[in-house]
């Protein structure tokens, strides 16, 4: 097949996706794109292959056959911090902070640069460092406690450290994985007001099961089902669709 | 002063002073030339206990494997003392004279050819520091980049002490078998068995072991310091901010393998030969304690804990040889369940409050929340707003 020919203006094309854990194919033959500038989220039932989808996309799992474009750059092969480095963020269902370093530390690692051994050795915290770290904090509503332990936050604001992290990275594409789980209602909607700020700029992914806050934040929503699409569109579409309430809203 | 000061805390300072003052006053001073050799040879286990607080107490990668690098090192450096000490003159009855005396007794009539190059002092130097690095790297790239860690990482490691401790007991007449590489007697002509030869070897021991503590506080104290205990916490979560985690873990197994090799150099100098007993599966474990003791987090632990544990094997075995590895085993047990930080957590809860009151100037406060146990040593004196 000619590659150059499968070339597409979205920021991200899943194409043909495939993945087959000993013969159960937990995603099957999906096809997804992600447009610049949206955010997208993805719901579905238990074990309807969404968080697998995040972990093909960045690599954690290997497809078993499809592709994965990023920019029209095949992802598929990649290694987990390469496709990091072509500007892939991903945040995890439990926040996965590091608990024994501070908050200013856990940005400062994230911050693009020396990210290998010697550079991690040789690695200069200066003004542009500092700043940078300031500036996320703040997104982020953590900005006075940079001195603080990381495991000494409540869970929401690991949740927002972790997304602060992402950040700092500076990802075309964000993907997170129930961000506002286990959170309050009123962090949810900074979760919410968060998430349409970051989202200038760059794409954002989000597999969720709390329906308001869907509501608040999607442009598009894909509902999920066996590993493959069930149902696409706006959030008002999706909830229309008879499918759609009989195997998930419906019950 | 602030580069300093990001380098080292007050209380580490003190730490290095008061190692330094141990090892170069208080121990000359209150011990005759025996026991000060005694406790050189103690130091030499330092270097490994170090390396293992970078490797397993920061990195969280459990080497049971060390001695492998210990030996690998002091082989290096017994293999040119050796030939030193094997001229055709010194050797003159040997059926092939100027060939070692193990060789000669296992009927071989040639030096091998990866025994010729330790003729040179540079070479071994050399060696000492690149064959260790080297077997690391491979063993690391190995495992690391397969994704091989946690207990099945240590078992490897265990497998790999066992392994080469066969290998060089079984080729005798390569190694010197069981009885290792013995009667080693001076390094560029300048005998290592008088009284002044170990007080100078002792000496320099002491710098290298000082200086191997710079060397490690740089490391932790740099961005890779911090990213290892990440490692050790959250592997995915470093993997997904753009590092290769693999190369992260061979750095630190890397240099912690390095550190072990000077020990173990420093080793067949102070005591005079090198045998498979200090590269197998218990010295390795014994390592791994004396890290353990010290709490591993804590180089400066870490000296204090190797100190210890064979002081106390010296005497206890001297006093009742047949019950040491049973105290053994009891100092493990009540490491691990009743003073999980070791030595420098002990310090930490106890007396650095108290120290901090008489070095932290008046006025300003000592830094709540960071002295706490849990917290990883070294990971003060960061994110301060600049000022």
């Amino acid at each position: 097949m000619n590659t150059l020919n499968n070339n597409t203006d979205f920021l991200l094309s899943i194409e043909n996706l495939t993945v087959s854990f000993d013969g159960f194919k937990a995603v099957n033959d999906l096809n997804l794109y992600i447009d610049e500038n949206e955010i997208h989220v993805i719901i579905g039932p238990n074990g309807a292959g969404k968080t697998t989808v995040l972990d093909l996309i960045c690599g954690r799992t290997r497809a078993t056959d499809g592709s994965i474009k990023f920019r029209n750059k095949e992802l598929t092969a990649m290694r987990e911090h390469e496709i990091v480095r072509e500007g892939v963020g991903r945040k995890f269902q439990n926040p996965s902070i590091y608990e024994d370093l501070t908050v200013f530390e856990n940005l400062e690692l994230s911050f693009p640069r020396g990210r290998t051994v010697f550079g991690a050795l040789t690695f200069q915290r200066d003004e542009e460092v500092r700043s940078r770290v300031r500036e996320i904090a703040e997104m982020v509503f953590l900005d006075t406690l940079l001195d603080m332990q990381a495991a000494l936050l409540s869970h929401g604001q690991k949740q927002w450290l972790e997304i602060g992290m992402l950040l700092i990275q500076d990802p075309e594409l964000l993907m997170l994985d129930e961000p506002v789980a286990g959170m309050s209602v009123s962090e949810r909607k900074q979760t919410a007001k968060l998430l349409n700020e970051i989202t200038k700029g760059r794409s954002v992914m989000v597999v969720e099961h709390d329906m308001k806050f869907v509501e608040d934040i999607a442009h598009r929503v894909t509902v999920l089902h066996q590993g493959k699409i069930l149902s696409e569109g706006s959030m008002a579409k999706v909830q229309a669709d008879p499918k759609v309430i009989d195997v998930y809203l419906g019950h | 002063m602030t580069n300093l000061k990001s380098f080292m805390s007050r209380q580490e300072m003190l730490g290095l002073l008061v190692v330094a003052a141990v090892l170069f006053v208080v121990m000359p001073l209150a011990m005759d030339i025996f026991r000060l050799n005694l406790f050189g040879k103690y130091l030499t286990y330092a270097f490994v206990a170090i390396g293992l607080v970078l490797c397993w107490g920061k990195g969280g990668i459990l080497s049971l494997g060390q001695g492998v690098f210990f030996g690998l090192g002091g082989y290096c450096m017994a293999m040119y003392l050796k030939l030193e000490a094997s001229t055709p003159e010194a050797t003159a009855i040997q059926s092939t004279p100027g060939i070692p005396d193990f060789m000669d007794w296992n009927q071989i009539t040639a030096l091998p050819w990866f025994w010729q190059p330790f003729n040179s002092l540079t070479f071994t130097i050399v060696a000492i520091i690149a064959v260790p690095a080297l077997f690391a790297f491979i063993i690391g790239t190995a495992m690391f980049k397969r994704r091989v860690g946690g207990v099945y990482f240590a078992i490897i490691t265990q497998a790999i002490a066992a392994i080469l401790t066969i290998l060089i007991i079984g080729q005798q007449g390569y190694t010197g078998g069981v009885n290792g590489i013995t009667d080693l007697r001076t390094l560029k002509g300048w005998d290592i068995r008088t009284d002044e030869a170990k007080y100078i070897l002792y000496y320099v021991n002491g710098g290298l072991l000082i200086a191997v503590l710079l060397l490690s506080q740089i490391v932790l104290k740099s961005k890779l310091g911090r990213l290892l205990v990440a490692v050790r916490d959250q592997e995915d979560r470093v993997r997904f901010s753009g590092y290769d985690v693999s190369n992260i873990k061979i750095f630190v197994f890397c240099f912690a393998a390095v550190l072990s090799a000077i020990g173990g150099a420093m080793f067949t100098l102070q005591v005079g030969f090198m045998s498979p007993s200090f590269v197998g599966i218990v010295p390795s474990i014994e390592m791994v304690i004396f890290c353990a003791v010290g709490g591993r987090l804590s180089i400066f632990g870490a000296v204090y804990g190797t100190l210890l544990v064979n002081w106390a094997k010296t005497t206890f075995s001297e006093t009742f040889p047949e019950l040491w590895l049973f105290g053994l085993g009891a100092l493990f047990i009540a490491v691990v369940l009743v003073f999980p930080n070791g030595l420098s957590g002990l310090y930490r809860s106890y007396l650095a409050p108290i120290v901090d009151r008489f070095i932290v100037p008046k006025g300003r406060k000592a830094e709540p929340d960071k002295s706490t146990p849990a917290a990883p040593f070294g990971a003060d004196t960061t994110a301060k707003p600049a000022e």
